[in-house]
């Protein structure tokens, strides 16, 4: 599918996108003055024409503008010290906060993958997405100790995640390339074939967590949906992550006496727990290789940056024509990326819900979107909402006994 | 600051200096303050040149192969700054009570602290400048800060209000194995030492080497580990200096005198940026059509892969776009010949509109011409080797980025002869990386090279240097390597004078000194 017809994107616009959860999030409980007005919105129009620099005073304005542009693609951008609208005539124009985000794309996996290459992605290779938010979901909510965690499909083959609480909001950016690259394991590039090293004795608690994590699906994902060993090729391959030269070679020889991905890696998990012990290289074997193949990868630039401009919640993806709908973290085995509503399927459901209206049904108190198969994503946005008021009404009620002591 | 013309200097007196000694309690300081007496404008660019030379001292201590902040870092550091008598820089220590020492001593703090300042507003201008300045001083401070007596520490700390509290025993109780395994220290060693509770945003060094426990935003740092939340205070109190300092530059540059010295002085900077497609009237252009030779001959490894990528693959990602894309503005290629080399080598793999649309943009913007409309430097050996790379990427440095048995790989390909080969790895193994890549430059070339290489681009003048017979070769040994002549191409007469005068400068501060203090004779 290629670029949306501008007539689907209307009827999009018009009836289905969730401008009222929408601006709710984003006006963030008006806590801060502007904060809405400031922030930095980017239109793509067919033709990849890209307006940067958008700002809208409240939701109608943003409404009518959505409606008059139909954007293929909405970015949000920083919430800065003054409108981005004007940003040409202000001398001092600076990004001030944004939410705290994480891109996750399954094309960083291409050389960790064999089902799939590039821009295709199957459920086989969905469960990198699924290990890369539980990672680090448990992350941030345990080390860093944020809340307000929005994961979004990003439509086609990645996944995003927005951290909303006013202290990841306000970081600035040492902050974020700080926690950024405290999220990052994976280091190293083509010619570098050993990509996860621990040479201490401890592994940091929480790359151990991750490793529990990581554990739990390897076998399944890994050894049996990638076959990672399933050929001799395939365990050359393997093997260039394993530095030592004597090690390689007796697991090579053993391995290959087996004809399965399955044998071959408890060949490979019984030989590391022998040898473990003596060396401190070889110590975290297990945990650095499954680690490589499997922790979550960012792209750390997109984290690191305050103004970096990232697609919004409830954008129609330009290509696949799915909506980028939030994915709940505790339910995330559930989620495929198959099942996710397309603007042909949620227009067709509208054309189908007029002939019901005319047959005298009632669900005039029910929004368009919330009587379409968009209904149950939009039901957990608000879920992500309350949470996130809730604890505006906590700082509210401090910031009026603050007041009521003068 | 009040800035006097050199006639009316009011030489300082003895009886100065008891007042300093109040101003100045402690050889650490937190410039919080600006200098407010008046200071002669020769002594003034005395004091500033000095402070230049220490920073620059560690900028290349930091090059060094020694771990930051390690022994080896400090004697380096310390010899470095001997050698060019600067002593006192490091020698602030407030435990010599001696009346004599005691003048020195606030003399020095005095000096380090105007030298501070005036160095603020040189260095406030860009955000480049802003963020190297800021690297050097923060490392400065946590030198010193290293040196102190803990007795001096508690009375430094105290003075600036950082009271920290340690946690109770029971709560390290409750997380003693996290503690463990987040630091490698043994139970023995977490049960001796004190741990302080601080927000996470308080010990980002910490944080994004995952050298502390985490939890619920909090990081649990071992009272060894203070320093380093010491030194981020002082990090973000000056970034944020630097920002206020960069909105009032205006004003202040209303000052001739003060605007002839700080035009002088940020071009000081590190040398050279090789940002050098200015030259439109000297020299000969690249043009898409030579790269190929010149890469065999000319390019440093790291570009020479790039380049390989490029052409065997038709992509190169993001970072390595930015890398090799400036480096190829550096040589001499105009914006319309980098636009057509590198569509004519992605059109193989997409269409040429996916190109206009995705890739263009990019490549003028490294020219200047899109978005912000900066002019990008092509990157330096440091940006390089300090690179994040990651799955699928090509960029970075090879010798600290390759895995060393595809180094020899690419090496060998490259017909470096096995002895050097051999040198260049252990020189990598000990992480002499720059070294390594000096190694290599002398084995493809034959020859030499006293500069040593700390840019791409300078690596490329070099070579083209000696190509061109500009430079006589020191033959070293028979392993001659042949080299691919390359007829059609000179480096830019302006180029070269640059680079010239770059190394000039860099390898000789003397020659700095005089350019400074030029117009201002007393």
């Amino acid at each position: 599918m290629t670029e949306q017809n501008e007539e689907a994107m209307l009827t999009y616009y018009k009836r289905l996108f969730p401008y009222g959860p929408y601006f709710r999030w984003l006006n963030y409980g008006n806590m801060k003055e502007h904060y809405f007005h400031n922030r930095e919105f980017s239109f793509t129009l067919p033709d990849d024409i890209y307006i940067r620099y958008q700002s809208f005073k409240d939701q109608d304005e943003l409404e009518e503008e959505m409606k008059k542009m139909k954007p293929q693609k909405i970015d949000l951008g920083a919430v800065y010290n003054h409108r981005p609208k004007n940003h040409r005539s202000i001398s001092h124009f600076i990004p001030m906060e944004k939410e705290l985000v994480f891109d996750i794309d399954m094309t960083d996996y291409d050389d960790v993958r064999n089902c799939c290459q590039g821009a295709d992605i199957c459920d086989k290779c969905w469960k990198f997405m699924v290990v890369a938010i539980k990672v680090l979901d448990a992350a941030l909510r345990d080390d860093f100790g944020y809340q307000h965690l929005l994961w979004v499909f990003s439509g086609r083959r990645g996944v995003h995640c927005w951290v909303c609480d006013d202290a990841a909001r306000a970081l600035d950016q040492s902050a974020r390339s700080a926690v950024a690259e405290y999220l990052q394991i994976i280091k190293g590039g083509e010619q570098q074939n050993k990509k996860v090293s621990f040479n201490y004795e401890h592994l940091h608690p929480a790359v151990s967590r991750a490793a529990r994590i990581v554990e739990d699906h390897f076998e399944s994902m890994m050894v049996k949906d990638q076959d990672i060993l399933g050929s001799e090729e395939a365990i050359k391959k393997f093997l260039t992550m394993i530095s030592d030269e004597k090690l390689r070679n007796t697991l090579e020889k053993s391995m290959l006496s087996y004809h399965d991905s399955a044998s071959r890696w408890r060949v490979f998990e019984e030989l590391t727990a022998s040898t473990n012990k003596n060396k401190r290289q070889l110590s975290h074997l297990k945990e650095e290789i499954m680690l490589q193949l499997t922790y979550p990868r960012l792209d750390i630039n997109v984290s690191k940056q305050l103004n970096h401009l990232l697609k919004s919640p409830f954008c129609v993806h330009p290509k696949t024509g799915k909506i980028c709908v939030p994915i709940d973290p505790l339910d995330v085995e559930e989620f495929s990326p198959e099942t996710v509503p397309t603007l042909t399927q949620l227009i067709n459901e509208l054309l189908e819900l007029e002939v019901c209206d005319g047959t005298g049904k009632d669900g005039k108190s029910l929004k368009d979107y919330e009587r379409t198969a968009l209904n149950p994503s939009i039901q957990l946005f608000k879920k992500f909402l309350n949470n996130l008021e809730s604890s505006w009404k906590h700082k509210r009620i401090a910031a009026s006994d603050a007041k009521m002591e003068f | 600051m009040e800035f006097q013309s050199p006639r009316n200097t009011v030489r300082r007196t003895i009886k100065n200096s008891m007042k300093l000694r109040s101003e100045y309690p402690h050889s650490l300081q937190l410039y919080s303050v600006p200098p407010s007496e008046t200071i002669g404008l020769q002594e003034l660019e005395d004091w500033a040149v000095e402070r230049l030379k220490v920073l620059r001292a560690i900028e290349r201590v930091n090059l060094s192969k020694n771990a930051r902040f390690s022994d080896d870092w400090k004697t380096a550091l310390k010899n470095d700054l001997q050698k060019q008598n600067l002593n006192s820089w490091y020698q602030l220590s407030s435990s010599i009570k001696d009346d004599k020492m005691d003048e020195i001593i606030s003399k020095t703090r005095q000096k380090d602290h105007v030298s501070h300042f005036l160095m603020r507003l040189a260095y406030c201008r860009t955000e480049e400048y802003r963020r190297w300045f800021i690297a050097q001083e923060t490392d400065l401070f946590r030198f010193r800060f290293s040196m102190e007596s803990s007795e001096d520490i508690r009375a430094f700390m105290k003075e600036n209000k950082m009271n920290f509290l340690p946690i109770p025993e029971e709560e390290k109780k409750k997380i003693l194995t996290k503690l463990i395994h987040a630091a490698q220290f043994n139970a023995n060693k977490v049960d001796a030492v004190e741990y302080y509770k601080v927000p996470f945003t308080e010990a980002l060094d910490l944080v994004r080497h995952r050298k502390v426990y985490l939890q619920a935003g909090f990081a649990y740092i071992p009272s060894e580990d203070l320093v380093s939340i010491i030194t981020a205070m002082f990090r973000s109190h000056l970034s944020l200096a630097m920002a206020l300092t960069m909105r009032s530059l205006p004003e202040l540059e209303d000052d001739h005198r003060i605007r002839r010295l700080l035009n002088d002085f940020d071009k000081r900077y590190t040398g050279q940026d090789f940002n050098s497609l200015q030259n439109k009237s000297s020299g000969a252009a690249v043009t898409p059509e030579m790269i190929d030779g010149l890469s065999k001959q000319s390019f440093p490894l790291c570009m020479r892969h790039l380049h390989e990528t490029l052409r065997s693959t038709h992509h190169l990602k993001h970072g390595g776009r930015m890398q090799y894309g400036l480096f190829v503005k550096g040589i001499g290629l105009s914006l319309e010949h980098s636009l057509k080399f590198w569509r004519e080598e992605f059109s193989k793999n997409m269409d040429m509109d996916k190109f206009e649309k995705q890739y263009a943009y990019n490549i003028r913007h490294n020219y200047g011409k899109e978005g912000k409309r900066i002019n990008y430097a092509p990157q330096s050996c440091i940006k390089i080797i300090s690179a994040s790379v990651g799955p699928g990427e090509n960029h970075g440095c090879p010798f600290r980025h390759f895995d060393a048995a595809v180094l020899r790989q690419k090496m060998t390909m490259n017909r470096v002869p096995q002895p050097a080969i051999q040198e260049i790895v252990d020189l990598v193994t000990r992480h002499h990386y720059q070294i390594a890549c000096q190694r290599y430059f002398e084995a493809t070339h034959n020859t030499e090279i006293d500069s040593g290489i700390h840019h791409p681009n300078q690596y490329f003048i070099e070579s083209q240097k000696i190509l061109n017979g500009e430079v006589k070769e020191k033959i070293k040994g028979a392993n001659k390597i042949s080299t691919v002549p390359c007829k059609a191409w000179r480096p830019p007469a302006m180029m070269m004078a640059m680079a010239t005068n770059v190394l000039r400068r860099i390898t000789d501060t003397q020659e700095n000194r005089k350019a400074m203090t030029g117009p201002q004779k007393r």
